[in-house]
């Protein structure tokens, strides 16, 4: 006797099929459904009449040049733009180049550039900022379809990204005695400070992690003692600390005519922190990989260095993707706490622009804006993560 | 301080008050190992010479394992001699490369790199260690393939094929390194029964076709009766006894040896 084939059991679709199996599967979910819609939409009807008819949203327009770069000077706000032009060519040409990840950077930068110049219209800034950022919305685009027309070399681009964080600096802190005046970074301020301070943490303090992790599985005692008390040391203070001794001590130690920058010292003393999470986060990874990997690889002939490079740390670092994209996510956010050394980034500016007479009575508009503003960011984030993780086959190899 | 890595030509550094003989591959004189309190090698003298195939069967835990991985130093023997084909594997680490340069290796979990296609699990050393052009190694890759039957696999991940495929693919990639000697330490053990075979195979055309020095760790006893020069019985961390497949299958010396093989032969 032979076994019948048989088709698959129908499945139910439609809407209505739907509505029937998810919410009003029973009287109990039925009552529970009409309840909570009714709720959510009662919520949603009093933040909408609030944001729409009674919000003033104008302490957001009106301050908008402070939200977006402090008190830098506003007659030299167009290296800010500029810088973002070479930026937006970068991030084009990348998409093209790359994949999947930096596509979403792409996108990313298209986007928020097109909000920008949504916000700048409302604004006192007017229309030539706005009109810029609109152009630099768009050229993400005309690189990214050039970049798939000429072959642009990928290892250009890399060298271009490199350079870039440098060149940002140069251009936005200028050179006393060009036509780029200097421009204390005391001045740097709000979204624009909050952005640098996450990516020098960022990109600093990921190599560096990853540094510390590889030295606390080193077979050296000195090396790996030093990595596990940095890391220790570092993850028992809380990062309020570290931006004080940063801020206060560490000058003290430095010969007087070094006077290291006060944006400078409180990135350094970002990066110092999270590079302590990132290796532990790293030495995750690196104690999941099964040691035939590194056996085979000793057995094939490659040395300790290159059995890293290519076996363990590719391994080690994909499987660490979500758990450090969380991390800088959170090191985003904590950013916000260089107020307390006086430094006024996005939050800090919305503080300072509460504390304005005309601004009586809008906490919930700034702290709306600011709140949205970094979802914004920390989304795109958690985007570009997804993107990375599928790109390279989390979980799949 | 930097070593300065071994080249093809480069001179390895060889062992002058330890003689071989030309031919030999492999010496091994007294090498003892321990784990700690267990000594698990307790005096292993053996030499296998150029083009010789050996199979080391023995119970699990009688140190067969243990012993063909001090020949490429997975583990460190504490006492006694390797020397492999003229090189004394000391804490040098220049001797430590230049043997296992010479020395390919197939692991019982294949041990593939699972980020890497077949085909770049092939080339990564020959490219790395050897220095060669990814034009060259992509050639010699793909002819390895073809010889052990899935150059098709060539662009698939490792997670994308069977045991028997995967193992076949860890055989190409340690012959790309161009080793004198393959050591293979329970091949066949995590495979499928009906996998098995396609292992053996290749296994088997390479000792036969290529003559290369070969020794095996397995319980395929039809396998080692084909193919062997040379059965090694381990027992208890000691060769107890050494012979021809014929000698070792008929009339086998030692009560030990006896017992072992009337229970894997049936």
């Amino acid at each position: 006797m032979t076994a019948e084939t048989l088709p698959p059991p129908r499945t139910v679709v439609g809407p209505y099929a739907w509505l029937r199996a998810n919410l009003f599967s029973g009287p109990i979910s039925s009552v529970l459904t009409i309840v909570i819609g009714l709720a959510l939409a009662w919520v949603l009807l009093q933040v909408g009449t609030w944001a729409l008819t009674e919000a003033r949203w104008s302490v957001v327009t009106n301050n908008l040049r402070l939200f977006l770069i402090g008190q830098y000077p506003a007659d030299q706000a167009w290296r800010i733009w500029v810088n973002l032009l070479i930026l937006s060519v970068l991030g084009g040409l990348s998409a093209a180049a790359f994949g999947q990840a930096t596509r979403t950077l792409a996108v990313t930068l298209s986007v928020i550039q097109l909000m920008l110049a949504g916000l700048m219209v409302l604004s006192p800034l007017g229309i030539v900022p706005a009109a810029a950022m609109l152009a630099n919305a768009a050229i993400v685009w005309v690189a990214f379809v050039a970049a798939r027309r000429i072959h642009v070399p990928s290892r250009a681009l890399v060298i271009g990204w490199l350079l870039s964080l440098p060149a940002t600096f140069l251009l936005l802190n200028g050179i006393e005695g060009t036509p780029f005046p200097s421009i204390s970074t005391n001045v740097w301020g709000g979204l624009l400070l909050t952005v640098l301070l996450a990516t020098v943490g960022i990109l600093l303090s990921f190599p560096m992690g990853v540094l510390l992790a590889l030295g606390r599985r080193s077979e050296l005692p000195i090396i790996r003692g030093l990595s596990t008390g940095y890391i220790e040391l570092i993850r028992g203070v809380p990062l309020v600390t570290i931006l004080f001794m940063a801020d206060l001590i560490l000058p003290l130690f430095l010969p007087g005519e070094w006077r290291l920058d006060r944006v400078a010292r409180a990135m350094g003393g970002i990066t110092l922190f999270s590079a302590a999470y990132v290796a532990e986060n790293v030495r995750g990874g690196l104690q999941a990989i099964p040691t035939g990997q590194v056996e085979a690889a000793h057995a094939l002939g490659l040395n300790g260095v290159q059995t890293n490079l290519y076996i363990v740390l590719p391994q080690a670092l994909r499987s660490v993707i979500p758990a450090n994209v969380g991390l800088f996510i959170s090191l985003l956010k904590d950013t916000t706490l260089v107020t307390i050394i006086g430094l006024l980034e996005l939050l800090g500016i919305g503080r300072a622009v509460l504390a304005q007479s005309e601004s009586f009575g809008a906490h919930l508009e700034v702290y709306a804006f600011i709140a949205g503003v970094f979802f914004v960011l920390c989304y795109a984030m958690s985007q570009a993560s997804y993107r990375l993780e599928r790109a390279m086959g989390v979980g799949t190899r | 301080m930097t070593v300065p890595a071994p080249s093809d030509k480069g001179e390895p550094v060889t062992d002058q008050t330890a003689p071989t003989g030309a031919d030999d591959a492999i010496v091994c004189r007294d090498v003892h190992k321990w784990f700690g309190q267990l000594h698990v090698l307790r005096g292993i003298d053996l030499t296998v010479k150029t083009g010789e195939v050996v199979v080391i069967f023995g119970a699990s835990g009688s140190g067969k394992s243990t012993f063909i991985r001090t020949i490429n130093r997975l583990e460190e023997h504490q006492r006694g001699d390797i020397i492999v084909d003229g090189i004394e594997l000391t804490n040098d680490i220049r001797n430590v490369a230049a043997v296992r340069s010479e020395i390919g290796m197939v692991f019982q979990s294949f041990n593939l790199f699972p980020h890497l296609t077949v085909l770049q699990n092939v080339t990564l050393a020959p490219v790395r260690v050897r220095r060669w052009p990814m034009s060259r190694a992509e050639e010699v890759g793909m002819k390895l393939l073809e010889r052990v039957g899935i150059p098709e696999q060539a662009k698939k991940y490792p997670a994308q094929l069977s045991g028997g495929q995967q193992q076949r693919v860890a055989i190409a990639r340690a012959l790309a390194m161009q080793p004198k000697i393959m050591l293979f330490d329970e091949p066949t053990s995590a495979l499928d029964p009906e996998m098995i075979s396609e292992v053996l195979d290749v296994m088997q055309s390479l000792a036969r076709d290529a003559g290369m020095t070969m020794i095996c760790v397995t319980h395929e006893m039809g396998f080692a009766r084909a193919v062997a020069d040379r059965m090694v019985f381990f027992d208890e961390g000691v060769i107890v006894e050494e012979g021809p497949p014929s000698q070792i299958f008929e009339t086998p010396k030692h009560e030990r040896t006896k017992r072992f093989l009337s229970q894997i032969l049936h």
